[in-house]
C-alpha cells in the first residue's frame, strides 16, 4: 500500500508533474527574464509563465475540420508525459535517481525525443500548410542535432563503464577530476540542446516570422498550454541531464548542500542557453544541417575519442 | 573574419545595466516643450473670424456664435489631428496647444469638448 | 511533396503592413509568388480633391508614419513650384534637417525589423532603443514624434533654436557610435551573414529593368539618388556620398542603409554648422494659380514622386503620389526565384516595404475587355454588391449622413 502511495506521490509531486511543471515554469521565467535583460528590457514578472498557462487553459479550443482528431488531441499529453517521465531517471540531488537501471541513459534520450515526435505528429495532424512545413522542418532538424547529442551523452558512459545515469554519477563521484575530460562534450551538448529545445538559432520549426507558429499554429487553449508546458519541462529535464552528466561534482554532500548546488548548475545551463539564443540569428534548414554535420558531429566524435582513450588508459 | 556571437559582449554588458524601458504609466510621461497635445480655447479673445474652423484638416473644430460678439468652440477630440494649425492661424492667440496626450475616453460623447462663450458682460473671465 | 500554396499575408507575423503574397512551394523551395496589393488603399488622392491646399498638406503627411515628412515636403515643393514661391533658405535647411532625421529614424527602424525577421530580436531591441533618441529629438524640434507637421506651403512653421541644435549634435554623436557598432556586427556576426548574404539577389541589369530605386537599387549598383541627381531643399549646399554596394543582395542592402545612416549624420552636422538666418516662410496664396508640377524627394525608401495639378481654385484638381515601394515591389518576385520559404520574410523586408505609401489607385489606360464605371456607377455597384452578398443596405447610410452631418468640415 505504501509502495503504491509512494509511487503516486513520486508521479504527481516529486519528481513528477508538480515538480516538473513548477520547474518548467520557473525555467521559462529565467530564460525570458535573462533574454529581456540582455536586450536592455525589463522582462516579465516571476508569475508570467504561470499566468500564461492559466490564461491558455481558459481559452476556447478550435480543431481544424480536416484534422485527425485523435492524434491532434493526444499529442500534447504525450509530449508532457514523456518529458516528465524522463525526470525520474536523472539523478538530481545526489548520485542516485529515483528510478535507476542499466540503460536508463538511453531511455532518457528516447523520452526526450518523444516530444519532438509529438510536435511533428501534432503539426502533421493539423493539416494546416504552416503546421505541415513546421513539422517537416522539426523532423529534418532531428537528423542534425540528435546524433551529436547522443554521441556526446554516451561519452561519459563509455568512461564510466555504465549506461545508467546514476551509475555514471557514482563513477564521477569517485573520480571527480575525470569529469573535466567531458567539457568539450558539454559545449557540444549545449549547442545541440538549442536544437532539441527549438531555440534560436535552431528554432526554424517554430519560426514566427516565416510560418506563423509552425507545428503549434492550429493549437489553442488547453492543448497549447500543455504543449508549451512540455517544452518548458523539456528544458528543465535537459538542463538537469547536462548538470548530472557533465557537472557531476559535489554529489556526495548532504541534501542541504546538493539542492542549492543542483539549482546553481541548472541555472548556469539555462543562462548559457539564454545567452546563445539572444545573440544569434535563426539559421535556415540546410544551414543548420551543414553546421551540425560539419562542426558539431566532429566535435562530438572528438569527445568520444577522448573518452575511449581515457577508458582504455584506465582499464590498464 | 566572421564568427558567431559578436553581440555576446554587449548582451552581457546590458545585463548589468538598468533597463531602457520607461515604466509608464507608473512613471508619468513628460512630453517636451511645445509638444502638440490637446488644444485649448480662450473664448474671451476670440473674434469669430473662423480661420481655424475653415482650415482645420479634419473638421474637428467648430466656432459657434451664441450672442453678440460671443463665441464658443466645440472640439471633436476624435477628429483632431493635433497638428496645431489652428493655433498658428489664430491672429488673436485664442488657441494654444497643451502637452496633454492621454485623451482616451470610453464614451464617444466624452470626446466632444465644449469651450463655452464668456458671459454677456464684457468684463467677465472667459471660460476655457 | 506536391506543390502547396502558402499565404504570406495579408495578415502574417512577417509583414508589418497588410499585403498579400501567395507563395507556391514544393517542400521548402519557392516555385512562384503572386502579389496582390491594395489592402491599405484609403482613397487619399480622391480625398485631396475635396480639401484645400493646406488641409491636403496635413492629409498627405499621414499617408505613412515613417516617411511622413517626405510626402509633406514633396507636396509643398510641387505646390511652391506651381505658385512660383521662393522658400527662404532657413526654411529649406530646417526642412532638410527634419528630412535627414526622418531618414535616420526610418533606417534604424528597418534595421530592427530586419533583425526580427531573421530571428535576431536583440538587434531589433537595440536598434529601436537607439531610435528613441531620434524620436525624442524630433518631438523636441517639431512637436510630435511622428507626423511632424513642420511644413507649410511656403516654408516651415517652427524655428530651431541654438540649444536644440546642440541637443541634435549631441544625440548624433551618440547615434554614430551605435551605428558603427551595428556595422561591426553586420560585418562579423556569421549567423547574420549567413541569413543575409546571397539572399534576394538582384543583378544590376534586373534592377534597372524592374525599376528598383532607393537603397534597394543602390545595393545593386544602380547609382541613383535624387538628392544628388536633382538637388532640392538644401542638398545642393552639403557634401555627401551616395552609398552603393556591389553585393546586390540583402546583405548589400543592409550595408547601404547603414552607410546612409553615417552619411546622414555628416549631413546634419553640416546643416547645423551652416544654418542661415532669415525668415521662416513666405505667404502662400489661398488660391494657387493654375498649373501643374512634379516634385521628387529622396524618401528613406527611394524616390517619392508627387504630381500636383491646380486649376486656380482653393482645392487641387489632381494629386498623384508614386511611393518608392511601388517601384521596388516589382523586383520582389524576381528576388525570390530559386529561394526557400525561410528567405521570404527577409527578402520582402529588405526592400523596406511601406505598403501604406504604396496603395494608391491606378486607372488603366486600356479598357478592352473591362467595364469603365463612373463614380456614381461605382458607388451604386458597391451598394448592390453588399445588398446581394452580405445583406447590408448601405444606401441608407448616405441619407443618414445627409440628415445628421458631422460638425464642421468636409465629411
Amino acid at each position: 500500500m505504501t509502495a503504491v502511495l509512494a509511487a503516486l506521490l513520486a508521479l504527481c509531486v516529486f519528481p513528477g508533474l508538480l515538480f516538473a511543471a513548477a520547474g518548467g515554469l520557473a525555467a521559462e521565467f529565467v530564460d525570458r527574464k535573462l533574454h529581456a535583460r540582455m536586450q536592455n528590457r525589463v522582462g516579465p514578472p516571476w508569475f508570467q509563465p504561470l499566468a500564461d498557462f492559466v490564461k491558455l487553459l481558459s481559452k476556447e479550443e478550435l480543431i481544424p475540420g480536416q484534422a485527425d482528431r485523435f492524434v491532434f488531441r493526444a499529442m500534447p499529453i504525450l509530449a508532457l508525459a514523456a518529458a516528465t517521465t524522463a525526470l525520474f531517471c536523472i539523478p538530481l540531488f545526489g548520485p542516485r535517481a529515483i528510478s535507476r537501471f542499466e540503460g536508463d541513459a538511453l531511455v532518457v534520450l528516447y523520452l526526450l525525443t518523444l516530444p519532438t515526435l509529438s510536435f511533428f505528429l501534432g503539426g502533421w495532424a493539423s493539416t494546416s500548410p504552416y503546421a505541415s512545413i513546421g513539422s517537416m522542418r522539426s523532423l529534418t532538424q532531428l537528423f542534425a542535432y540528435e546524433v551529436p547529442l547522443l554521441m556526446v551523452l554516451m561519452a561519459p558512459g563509455l568512461l564510466a563503464g555504465s549506461w545508467s545515469l546514476s551509475g555514471m554519477a557514482l563513477f564521477f563521484q569517485a573520480h571527480a577530476l575525470l569529469a573535466l575530460s567531458n567539457l568539450p562534450g558539454l559545449c557540444v551538448a549545449l549547442v545541440a540542446l538549442l536544437g532539441k529545445l527549438e531555440k534560436v538559432p535552431f528554432d526554424l520549426a517554430e519560426a514566427e516570422t516565416e510560418i506563423v507558429a509552425g507545428t503549434f499554429t492550429e493549437y489553442s487553449g488547453r492543448r497549447l498550454a500543455f504543449f508549451r508546458l512540455a517544452v518548458d519541462v523539456e528544458a528543465v529535464v535537459a538542463a538537469s541531464l547536462l548538470a548530472s552528466v557533465f557537472l557531476p561534482w559535489g554529489l556526495s554532500l548532504p541534501l542541504a548542500a546538493t539542492v542549492p548546488l543542483y539549482l546553481f548548475k541548472v541555472l548556469a545551463v539555462l543562462f548559457v542557453l539564454a545567452l546563445l539564443r539572444t545573440i544569434l540569428a535563426r539559421l535556415r534548414l540546410e544551414q543548420m544541417l551543414e553546421f551540425c554535420w560539419k562542426w558539431l558531429a566532429p566535435a562530438a566524435m572528438l569527445q568520444l575519442l577522448i573518452s575511449v582513450l581515457l577508458a582504455g588508459g584506465l582499464s590498464r | 573574419m566572421k564568427w558567431p556571437g559578436k553581440m555576446a559582449a554587449e548582451a552581457l554588458r546590458q545585463l548589468l545595466r538598468r533597463p531602457a524601458t520607461v515604466p509608464y504609466p507608473s512613471v508619468p510621461a513628460q512630453m517636451p516643450e511645445r509638444f502638440r497635445g490637446r488644444i485649448v480655447f480662450d473664448a474671451a479673445t476670440c473674434v469669430g473670424c473662423g480661420l481655424c474652423e475653415r482650415d482645420c484638416p479634419s473638421g474637428a473644430l467648430t466656432i459657434n456664435e451664441v450672442g453678440k460678439k460671443r463665441y464658443e468652440a466645440v472640439f471633436q477630440l476624435d477628429r483632431c489631428l493635433f497638428c496645431a494649425l489652428c493655433v498658428d492661424l489664430c491672429n488673436k492667440r485664442s488657441l494654444a496647444a497643451t502637452r496633454e496626450f492621454e485623451l482616451a475616453a470610453v464614451r464617444r460623447g466624452d470626446l466632444r469638448v465644449l469651450y463655452p462663450a464668456p458671459a454677456a458682460a464684457k468684463e467677465s473671465d472667459g471660460a476655457a | 511533396m506536391s506543390p502547396v500554396t502558402i499565404p504570406v499575408g495579408p495578415q502574417h507575423p512577417a509583414l508589418k503592413e497588410p499585403e498579400s503574397f501567395d507563395i507556391t512551394l514544393e517542400g521548402e523551395r519557392i516555385l512562384g509568388v503572386t502579389m496582390r496589393l491594395g489592402y491599405n488603399h484609403r482613397g487619399i488622392e480622391k480625398a485631396c480633391e475635396a480639401r484645400s491646399w493646406v488641409q491636403d498638406l496635413f492629409l498627405l503627411e499621414r499617408i505613412c508614419g515613417i516617411c511622413s515628412h517626405a510626402h509633406s515636403t514633396a507636396f509643398c515643393m510641387a505646390v511652391e513650384d506651381i505658385a512660383s514661391l521662393q522658400v527662404p533658405p532657413r526654411a529649406q535647411f530646417i526642412r532638410t534637417l527634419v528630412g535627414e532625421l526622418e531618414r535616420i529614424h526610418s533606417h534604424l527602424l528597418w534595421l530592427g525589423v530586419a533583425g526580427h525577421e531573421i530571428g535576431l530580436d536583440t538587434l531589433m531591441m537595440y536598434a529601436w532603443r537607439d531610435r528613441e533618441t531620434v524620436m525624442d529629438l524630433l518631438a523636441l524640434l517639431t512637436g510630435n514624434r511622428v507626423n511632424y507637421g513642420i511644413n507649410l506651403i511656403g516654408g516651415v512653421r517652427r524655428d530651431v533654436s541654438a540649444e536644440q541644435l546642440e541637443q541634435v549634435l549631441r544625440s548624433i554623436d551618440f547615434l554614430e557610435q551605435r551605428v558603427r557598432y551595428y556595422v561591426e556586427v553586420a560585418r562579423t556576426e556569421s549567423t547574420l551573414h549567413q541569413r543575409l548574404a546571397g539572399v534576394g539577389p538582384l543583378s544590376m541589369d534586373d534592377a534597372r529593368r524592374l525599376g528598383a530605386i532607393g537603397p534597394t537599387g543602390r545595393a545593386s549598383m544602380v547609382d541613383r539618388d535624387t538628392r544628388r541627381d536633382d538637388p532640392y531643399l538644401a542638398y545642393g549646399e552639403v557634401q555627401f556620398k551616395v552609398i552603393t554596394d556591389w553585393h546586390c543582395d540583402v546583405y548589400g542592402r543592409t550595408l547601404v542603409r547603414l552607410g546612409e545612416l553615417l552619411e546622414s549624420f555628416s549631413i546634419i552636422r553640416q546643416l547645423a554648422a551652416r544654418l542661415p538666418a532669415g525668415p521662416l516662410k513666405v505667404k502662400a496664396p489661398r488660391k494657387v494659380p493654375a498649373g501643374q508640377a512634379v516634385a521628387r524627394y529622396e524618401a528613406p525608401r527611394g524616390e517619392d514622386l508627387h504630381f500636383v495639378r491646380s486649376n486656380g481654385t482653393e482645392r487641387p484638381e489632381r494629386v498623384k503620389v508614386r511611393a518608392p515601394t511601388l517601384a521596388n515591389l516589382a523586383s520582389v518576385a524576381k528576388m525570390l526565384e530559386n529561394h526557400r520559404l525561410a528567405d521570404v520574410p527577409i527578402v520582402i523586408a529588405a526592400i523596406d516595404p511601406c505598403f501604406s505609401c504604396t496603395d494608391r489607385a491606378v486607372r488603366l489606360a486600356r479598357s478592352a475587355g473591362c467595364e469603365r464605371l463612373s463614380w456614381a456607377e461605382l458607388r451604386q455597384h458597391g451598394i448592390d454588391w453588399y445588398r446581394r452578398e452580405a445583406g447590408l443596405d448601405l444606401a441608407a447610410l448616405d441619407r443618414r449622413l445627409a440628415a445628421h452631418p458631422p460638425p464642421g468640415g468636409p465629411p
